[in-house]
């Protein structure tokens, strides 16, 4: 039987509250959302809290809004509200691709945003959804609020910029006009990690040029954005060999690792036809998305 | 510390310790078996239970966590002699060989009709993506569950009145 170490539990009633509590208790304090990060690794003696801050009734923590330029999404919203989310579809369909892949649904009814983004597993599809979509991190301390870009937020495996006595208390996209984004995964079966995936965001300018591109990849060795490959993108009118081109970029930024999901070739080779496909239904959304907006 | 959840209906409150998980505080604590134990890692899905009406992993969530909240298990799908329409449509269909992932499996079936009434396979099949048979190649739950929603359960009234000898 896996159980976790014995803790002490307190359920939080307030932003405030918990930042009392995790004030109060220290460094071996936790915070815990769905648990479905925490709770198997407690279990497994990776984490060892003394105590676990509970915030499931923090509903103020739970919204899906738009807000001038901008969604606001709370950190405690569920993997589920995303997916059920019909404005979240509507303007950021990447993350509806991302959301039907993570996980299962049953998971995905406990699972939060602010959980997947916190536990920062260097095979989690949620941060590169984020960085692909230029998101921004709210940050809460008992001295205030601050914003952190997602790739600063971001530091590497398991590892944020958010510290012990802070919470991480929204994630904020911004929203684009004649932009289309996509996330291409790759995985073994339901409920499992990426083999490799690949988003991609395009920002379109009236005359039909790409004004503005992002790629991204999961699982695969690269930290942050493929810069090089959005790069070759901006400024030009898309195309097949356009696409080509920046995929191969990608392939190169990736550095994948071989395990049980597959040799370093075959991830490679995912890094490119999945950055193809993520370009190629970005543009085709982008398109629908003047339309829609416009109206 | 002291739990207190209402679990099939029942408030039901317990000393329990903060660590314990919401599977073994329904086996255990409460007698609950129909409750299965599996993979303990969230992946198998027999531990399955309907918390405030959406289907849950019980190994990955603390009773305390639960507290204040109303879990239905398996035991709570029939009412008195009258079985749940998915119970039936497990019977009808031949939705269980061994059993073990039955439990959780009727439990998201009960969770996906009282959402969406008339789900077609390909739903259904996602529904239930996050559970594993090992039996039956899933086919005949699936069959099952198409067979619960082509017989919604009638009112309790109507169900009387059926009751009455013809």
């Amino acid at each position: 039987m896996q159980v976790p170490a014995p803790f002490d539990y307190v359920r939080a009633t307030s932003v405030d509250n918990v930042l009392e509590l995790l004030e109060r208790h220290g460094p071996e304090s936790r915070v815990i959302a769905g648990g479905h990060s925490l709770l198997p690794m407690m279990k497994l003696r990776l984490a060892r809290p003394e105590w676990l801050i509970d915030i499931n009734d923090l509903t103020e923590l739970r919204h899906i809004t738009v807000d001038g330029d901008w969604l606001r999404v709370g950190a405690l919203t569920r993997h589920a509200d995303l997916l059920a989310s019909e404005v979240v579809g509507r303007l950021f369909p990447m993350v509806h691709d991302a959301e039907k892949v993570i996980a299962d649904p049953v998971v995905r009814n406990r699972g939060t945003i602010g959980g997947s983004l916190g536990q920062a597993d260097p095979a989690e599809d949620l941060t590169t959804v984020c960085d692909v979509l230029r998101a921004q991190v709210f940050i809460t301390a008992r001295g205030g609020e601050r914003t952190v870009d997602i790739h600063q937020f971001h530091r590497g495996p398991y590892e944020t910029a958010c510290e012990q006595h802070e919470l991480l208390t929204e994630i904020r996209f911004p929203i684009g006009v004649r932009q289309g984004s996509a996330y291409e995964k790759v995985e073994r079966r339901v409920g499992d990690w990426a083999v490799g995936a690949a988003g991609a965001a395009l920002w379109m300018a009236e005359d039909g040029t790409i004004a503005d591109a992002t790629i991204g990849l999961t699982a695969l060795g690269l930290e942050g954005l493929a810069v090089d490959a959005a790069a070759v993108l901006v400024g030009q009118r898309p195309s097949e060999d356009l696409f080509a081109e920046a995929a191969d970029l990608a392939r190169a930024a990736s550095s994948p690792i071989e395990d049980q999901r597959g040799p370093v070739d075959y991830k490679r080779h995912l890094a490119s036809e999945l950055t193809v496909r993520a370009l190629t239904k970005a543009l085709d959304r982008a398109a629908h998305s003047t339309a829609v907006q416009g109206g | 510390m002291q739990v207190t959840m209402t679990v099939n209906g029942t408030e039901v409150t317990r000393d329990v310790e903060p660590r314990r998980l919401l599977v073994h505080y329904l086996r255990e604590d409460l007698g609950l078996t129909g409750t299965h134990w599996g993979c303990d890692t969230s992946n198998c899905g027999v531990c399955v239970v309907l918390v405030d009406g959406e289907p849950v992993k019980s190994c990955t969530q603390l009773a305390a966590m639960t507290a204040g909240h109303e879990v239905r298990t398996v035991e709570g799908l029939a009412e008195g002699a009258t079985l749940d329409p998915v119970q039936q449509g497990f019977m009808e269909e031949h939705g269980l060989q061994c059993g073990f992932c039955t439990p959780g499996m009727m439990l998201t079936a009960r969770a996906l009709l009282d959402r969406e009434p008339d789900p077609d396979e390909d739903v259904i099949r996602e529904a239930i993506s996050g559970q594993i048979c090992r039996c039956t190649g899933y086919a005949t739950i699936v069959r099952s569950i198409r067979w619960a929603a082509e017989h919604p359960a009638t009112t309790s009234d109507d169900a009387a009145a059926q009751e009455v000898p013809a």
